[in-house]
This record gives structure tokens, sequence and C-alpha cells, in this order.
């Protein structure tokens, strides 16, 4: 079956999910271009967005019309190619709203399971269950005469795993977008040894088209993100623990997210980054991970006491943030949850205090903003933190225990075999959480 | 020309878009009133207020897409009150619209029928993205054209422009001579407080104007900084007789002479013989220096439109200033920049000023009156007692409507 062919008729599974959303408007934009291609004319391509909630259904669309305009208006250029026989069609903006109706016109929304019988290729989006996922697999699969491929976006289960108990007989292949698919380069791909080899041929060839950039990860759970992203969420508790003695919770909560957005030079705190995630889709992995990589440390009682209190993050459908461990305002945390009190105490009433405790940042210090895109920032990063290595603050001293315990979870990724490579763990941070730098480093050698 | 003409009072808004710190493509701004306003109640202060005025000309190209409205000679009264009854009208020739603004004050106190025009030019077109502010600047051209254009029209047209120039002399020197070009743009306007680029921070802006043309996305011969920004703006200037100038109060110090100036167009539906040449930019500068009864090198400094690079190098082959093909060696030798023989966009051109459209044509005048009167501030360049003459080039489309004005020192 050629790479057409494969795409003719597609489903996603999930499709108003965050990860779902990004991963049908990519593809509903490869099939259109497909689509409007004259050899295909005669064709038609079909691609059903499935999700249980009709409602956040009828949100998709909106969503997939805004996006639809901005891709549309990024590449122009092509598209006066693709429409130059239309001649009713003039000017970009006409053209623009012929492609939104090409691309959308693709797209079938439904909230039942059976409109996957006719497809081809089946992406699965849904939530970090298992069973759940197995069950639909093989419900598909007994209603299914297309001889169907699965490329599943699960950030932790594995693939074999899912083969085996849904008797896929190689079918599947691990495809893990980063959030939001649609601007994140990075796919982790995660095959197996019963791996049907044309699906790793057509994923290459879709990632392509898609601009993106693989990472293959062997088929241990968590993979490499979030093999390093659980782990590194876990140090960040356990450091915020250590400081109960000198600070309150909420206190040590900023100081431990500070520590690891300023002071390290990362986009954004360990905390706000569980914010980002979601602190039920981070519990949801770690309940997939703990248990199949027998590592019982894989496991968070506050994580788990956050989700009992409804404290989840995430984001609303607009977009921003929705409040978690931390609260936020125009995006920024302007207070941390303290579960315990079961409210949220305003980071203004200490920040003075607790920053004074952290100490200064090193003078070298430059925000993540200005290093991440920096041709020099190799240069720039050492200096940085040959500064800092030689402070004597708490802060400092934090630091270098995070980055160092960072490069050992990259580390032990590598000799537990989740991959061969210290080169894919660096890529997988740097790509797909936008990190200035790979934890593989030598700064604290 | 049957009597003195005198332009005196010019008033420049900011050119606001992307490079200008207070432009958020995101947040409310300033709407096309203001424009007018800011720049009209400028001139006026300096004209002893709306009474001395006669009548008002208002150059603008496409606020009827950009914003939604047409009939801007009624917007005329929103300046001052006294405005009110007095006679108002809009024109337009495309990017030319501000120099048919002039061109309508200068026949207007000709033709004795009007002692003080108030020519204002403007334009507001941030409002919508660039890719849509194509489709509308596109009408500068012949719509029949516009289907098989690029889908960035006008940088389209002139990246052929460009394309053909390459070829036929060279595209290695080409390049060097527009990214020179580009780089006195950014040098000038970083002295002029209402330049768009006025606080452009670049350093190595050679290197920045060399980037290699991205065809995928852009066009392929021309890059972004090849090409005059997407502008907010106005610029307002009286234009007087010597009657007008007594009943002002206006030194004649403080004014400049018009001694020549010629407006031509060429046929819209036909491609340019030549893509070379800019045949129209030449008939119309000999006119006006022919009128003017001076040379092009009796010139202190000239304004011409550089909506784009290439724009500027084949100006100065149209002017004669350079033979065909060696004008990006004479940009690229230093020629044109602010310390060379013949000083061009002492405040930025279209490249590092700003185009508002509409308004450009005027705010050329603007630059050439606050030279020649020695008011430019930081732009100040030195104007030799034996040239004592400014020109101006507007220009409308691709070579079509071209207004050029030739200038002269009072004092």
């Amino acid at each position: 079956m050629n790479y057409e062919d494969k795409l003719q008729n597609v489903s996603v599974l999930g499709a108003a999910g965050k990860m779902g959303s990004g991963i049908l408007l990519l593809t509903a934009i490869e099939m259109a271009d497909l689509q409007l291609k004259p050899e295909n004319q005669s064709k038609t391509f079909a691609l059903n967005a499935i999700d249980v909630s009709p409602a956040a259904l009828s949100g998709l669309f909106l969503y997939l019309k805004a996006q639809v305009r901005k891709i549309a208006e990024k590449k122009m250029v092509a598209l006066r190619t693709v429409y130059k026989d239309r001649k009713d069609l003039i000017e970009n903006g006409e053209i623009i709203d012929q492609y939104i109706d090409d691309v959308l016109k693709i797209v079938h929304t439904s909230t039942s399971i059976e409109s996957t019988y006719n497809s081809g290729l089946i992406f699965e989006a849904i939530i970090e269950n298992s069973d759940l996922k197995v069950k639909l697999i093989t419900q598909i699969l007994e209603n299914n005469n297309n001889d169907p491929w699965f490329f599943t976006n699960t950030s932790s289960v594995p693939i074999n795993e899912l083969d085996t108990k849904a008797n896929i007989n190689g079918k599947i292949l691990g495809f893990h977008f980063y959030n939001p698919p649609a601007v994140q380069r990075l796919v982790e791909i995660i095959a197996w040894e019963k791996t049907n080899k044309d699906l790793i041929e057509f994923a290459q060839a879709y990632a392509k088209k898609l601009r993106k950039t693989l990472v293959p990860s062997n088929d241990k759970a968590g993979f490499i993100g979030n093999g390093h992203f659980m782990r590194d969420i876990l140090f960040g508790l356990k450091q915020a623990e250590s400081l109960f003695d000198k600070m309150s919770f909420a206190e040590a909560f900023y100081a431990v997210n500070r520590i690891s957005q300023d002071f390290m030079i990362r986009p954004m705190g360990i905390f706000q980054l569980m914010d980002y995630v979601g602190q039920d889709v981070c519990q949801k992995i770690m309940i997939v991970m703990r248990p199949r990589l027998n590592e019982d440390s894989l496991h968070s009682d506050l994580i788990d006491q956050l989700n009992s209190q409804d404290v989840k993050g995430g984001q609303n459908s607009d977009g921003s943030q929705k409040a978690g461990i931390l609260f936020y305002e125009k995006g920024q945390p302007t207070a941390v949850y303290d579960p315990n009190k079961k409210d949220y105490v305003k980071i203004a009433d200490f920040k003075e205090k607790v920053d004074n405790m952290l100490g200064a940042l090193p003078s070298l210090h430059k925000p993540w903003k200005a290093v991440v895109g920096n041709k020099g920032k190799d240069q720039i990063l050492s200096d940085y933190f040959n500064e800092l290595k030689a402070m004597d603050t708490l802060g400092s001293q934090l630091t270098k225990d995070y980055v160092i315990n960072s490069k050992n979870i990259g580390l032990k990724l590598v000799t537990d075999g989740v991959t061969e490579k210290e080169d894919h763990v660096n890529t997988v941070m740097l790509m797909g959480f936008f990190h200035a730098y790979g934890p593989i480093n030598n700064y604290f050698n | 020309m049957r009597k003195k003409i005198y332009m005196a009072a010019g008033y420049n808004t900011v050119s606001l878009g992307t490079g200008r710190k207070e432009f958020h493509p995101k947040k409310p701004r300033p709407g096309i009133e203001h424009y007018i306003k800011e720049a009209g109640q400028g001139t006026l202060k300096m004209i002893n207020g709306a009474k001395n005025v006669d009548e008002g000309v208002i150059g603008n190209f496409m606020a009827s897409r950009f914003v939604k409205q047409a009939h801007l000679g009624a917007f005329l009264p929103i300046i001052d009150e006294g405005l009110k009854y007095k006679p108002s009208l809009r024109v337009e020739g495309a990017c030319g619209s501000g120099g048919l603004s002039l061109i309508t004050g200068i026949k207007s106190v000709l033709s004795d029928s009007a002692d003080v025009v108030l020519s204002m030019g403007v334009e507001v077109q941030n409002s919508v993205k660039a890719i849509y502010g194509a489709d509308i600047l596109a009408g500068a051209g012949w719509y029949n054209e516009r289907k098989d254009g690029h889908a960035y029209f006008f940088p389209g047209q002139f990246s052929n422009r460009a394309g053909a120039y390459y070829e036929k002399f060279g595209r290695e020197k080409a390049r060097k001579g527009l990214a020179t070009w580009f780089k006195n743009a950014i040098e000038n306007a970083r002295l002029c407080e209402t330049a768009q680029e006025h606080t452009n921070k670049t350093s190595d802006l050679i290197a920045l104007g060399l980037t290699e043309p991205s065809p995928k996305s852009f066009t392929d011969h021309l890059n972004v900084f090849d090409c005059s920004k997407v502008s907010d703006g106005a610029s307002a200037i009286a234009i007087m007789s010597e009657e007008g100038l007594a009943k002002t109060g206006v030194p004649i110090s403080e004014a400049v002479e018009v001694i020549g100036f010629s407006l031509k167009v060429n046929n819209i539906t036909e491609q340019p013989k030549d893509l070379t040449v800019l045949d129209t930019v030449k008939e119309a500068a000999k006119e006006a220096l022919s009128n003017a009864g001076i040379t092009i090198n009796d010139l202190a400094t000239i304004e011409v439109h550089d909506c784009f690079t290439i724009a500027g190098v084949l100006m100065v082959e149209a002017l004669g200033l350079a033979k065909h093909g060696e004008g990006a060696d004479y940009v690229a030798n230093g020629n044109t920049a602010r310390t060379g023989k013949i000083p061009m966009n002492t405040t930025g051109g279209l490249i590092g000023w700003g185009h508002p459209t509409g308004a450009t044509g005027v705010h050329q005048a603007v630059t050439i009156w606050e030279q020649l009167t020695g008011i430019a501030g930081k732009a100040q360049i030195e104007i030799p007692s034996d040239r004592p003459y400014g020109m101006t080039v507007n220009m409308g489309g691709d070579d079509k409507t071209i207004v050029a004005i030739v200038y002269k020192k009072t004092s």
C-alpha cells in the first residue's frame, strides 16, 4: 500500500483532546494537500475526528479553522500555485478561504468508534490508560476489514504491551508528538521487534512531510521524554521537601520552581511545566511507568493529593493555563497551592524573603529567551555555569544539584536501554522541552 | 513657473509598525483619524491656524480597504473646526498619492485659486496582516495581472526587476549594492525620531541585507530587508504663494521654493519594456529638472521612492547619476550615503523611515524642506552653497505614476 492510499481514510481517536486536535490538524493539512493534487481529484480523502465529548468536537472546528488559516497564510506562495487554475480565486484572501474549506471538508466529527471501521490508518490519542487503549483497538480490529495500522501517541505505555494484548501483529507504532503537535518539531518513534517495517517506512515519510524530526526510543515505559521528565519532577518535589526546615510549603515550591527556571535557564519552572502538562496526566504516566519499570520511586503522594483535591492544571480551551500547583495571572505564576491549607498563597507575600534566601543570580545570567536561539549559547552557558559553580548561595547549590541530577537521569536512560545514544536524550529535551541545553552536559564535571 | 510657489511648515507623525517599540500587532492602535489630526494640526500650528488655509488635499491610497473608510476629503475639518466648509478633496495614485497631493496643491496655488493649501498624505496599513495587505497593495497594479502575480504582488514585481538586473549585470555586485542601500536606510533612520527603524540596533547591516532570498516563503530575488515597511502614518506641509507666506507669517527663510515639477503616468496595462529601467521616473525627473533649469549635478540631496532596494538602485540610474548597470556600484561605493556625493533619503526613506503609502510623497517633501531649511536635527546633512537644491521622486505602482519635484533653498 502506498503512502497516499494509506492516508485516504484516517481516524483520530481522542481528536478533541490537546494532543488529538493537533494530530488531527496536521493530518488534515497533509490529506488536503494530497487531495488538491491534480492526479488525486477523483479520490476521496476522509479524516474521522472521534471523541467522546460532543461539546469538545463542536469546538474543534473553530480551532481547526483558526489554525488552518495560520498555516495557509504561511504557505501562501505555494497555495497560489495549487489554485492556479481556479480563475475565480484571485486574491490571497480568497485562496486562503478556499483552502480552509478544502481542509475542513475532509474532516468528519463523530462520537462513535464505528467511524474508524473504514480507516486504513488510526491515530490513537486517548488518555494514558493501557486497558482502554487495548479495548478500543481490539474493537476496531474486530470490525475493520482494511487491515488497519495504528499509530499511538502514548507517551508511556510500551508498544509491545498494546501489540500483544490487542493482538495487532506488529501493525502498531509509537508515534509520540510533543505538545502542541502543530508547533513542536519533535516526534518520538517507538517500535519493537515485531513492528512491521512498512509502518516505520510510512512514519518516516509522514514525519518528513510534516517537517518533524524523528527520534527513536526503545520500547521502555515512558520512553525518553517522560523517562526524563517524570524523574525530573520527582527530584523537584524532593528538593522542595528538603527546604521545609527553612521555608513554608508555598515558599519551598516557589523556590524550586524558580531554581528550575531562572537559575537553570529553562523556559519554565518544573512545577509550571507540571501544570502545563496537567497534574492528572503526570499521575497517569507515573501509574503506567512505576510497575512496568519496577521502580517504586516513580510515584508522588503529593501528585495524588493534588488530583484528589481537583488541583489539576492543564489548559483552558483558549489555551490559557488553568490553576494547578501554581495559580496564574496573564500566564505568570502569582500564587502557590498549599494542599494542607487547600488554598493558594500569594507569591508576592514571600517573594522577597525567598529570593534573598536563594541569593542573587550569577552576574552572567541571561534569561532563557535570550539564550535558546543564540548562536553563541554554548559559550554563554559555559561561562554562566562556571560562575555559578564558584558561588556559595542556597540558590547556586540547589541549581548544581538539580543540573547534576538531570544529567544522571539522562545517563540512566542510556544505561537502562531506553536509548543507545546520549544524543537522543539531549535532542528530546532540546526539541521536545525547548531546553537551551541537553541534560547530558559537562557543566558540573 | 508663472509665479513663485513655496512649501513650509512640514510635519510627520511617527511611522508606526514593526520596529517601533510602541507597536504591538495585537494591541489597539491609533486610527486614521488620529494621524490626519496630528499631522494637520502640526502644520496648522506653524502657519498660525486654520483661518489661513484656503483648501486641503489628502493623499491616500487604500483606506477604503485597509480601514474600510473612503471619502477622506471630508475628514479635513476634524483637524480644526476652522476648516469646516473649506474645499477639500482626496487624491489617489497608489503609492504616489502623497505626490499627487503636493501636485494638486501646487496647481491650486499656481492657478490663483488658493494662496495656502494644506497638503497631506495618510495611510493606516497595520489593520491587516501582510499577506492580506499584499492583496490591497496589489491594487496599484493592473487587476488583470493579479491572478498570475506573486502572493506578495509588489515584492514579486520588483523581485522580477531584481532578477533581470542580476542576470544582466551580475548578481554579486547587485546584491552588494542593494545591501548597501539597506544599510544607508537604517543608519539614516537611526537619526530621525519618527522613523520606524529609529531604534534598529543591528550591528552588521550589510550581512543582514545580504540575507539570501527565500523563494518558498517570499520572493525569488529579494529578501524582506530589501522591502519597505508596512506603516501607519501621516505627513502634512503647507503649499503657499508669496501672499500665502505673508498671510501665515512664515518667514521666507523657513520655506523652500518649488522651482520645477513633473507628473507623468505610464500605461498600467502594459509591462515594462526593460525590467532594468524605470522609464517613467526618467521622464518625470528629466522634465522636473528641466523646468527648474538645473541639472542632476546641482542637487544637494534627493528623496527617492525606495519601496524596494532595487527601486533605489534603478532610480539612481534613471536619474542619470550612474550609467545603466552601474547603479549598484554607485550605491555600494558610498555615493548615496549621507556623507557621499549625493546623499539620498536622509531620514531613512521608505525602507528606514517607513512607507505609509498615501503619505510617502508628502513625507519626502517634508524631509527636503527640513534639510534645506537646516532643521533636520541629527539627520541634518551639509547643503553646499553652490548646490542649494533638493528633489523628491514619488512613485505609484511599478513605475506608473511618477511625481518629481525640485526645491530650492530660500536663504
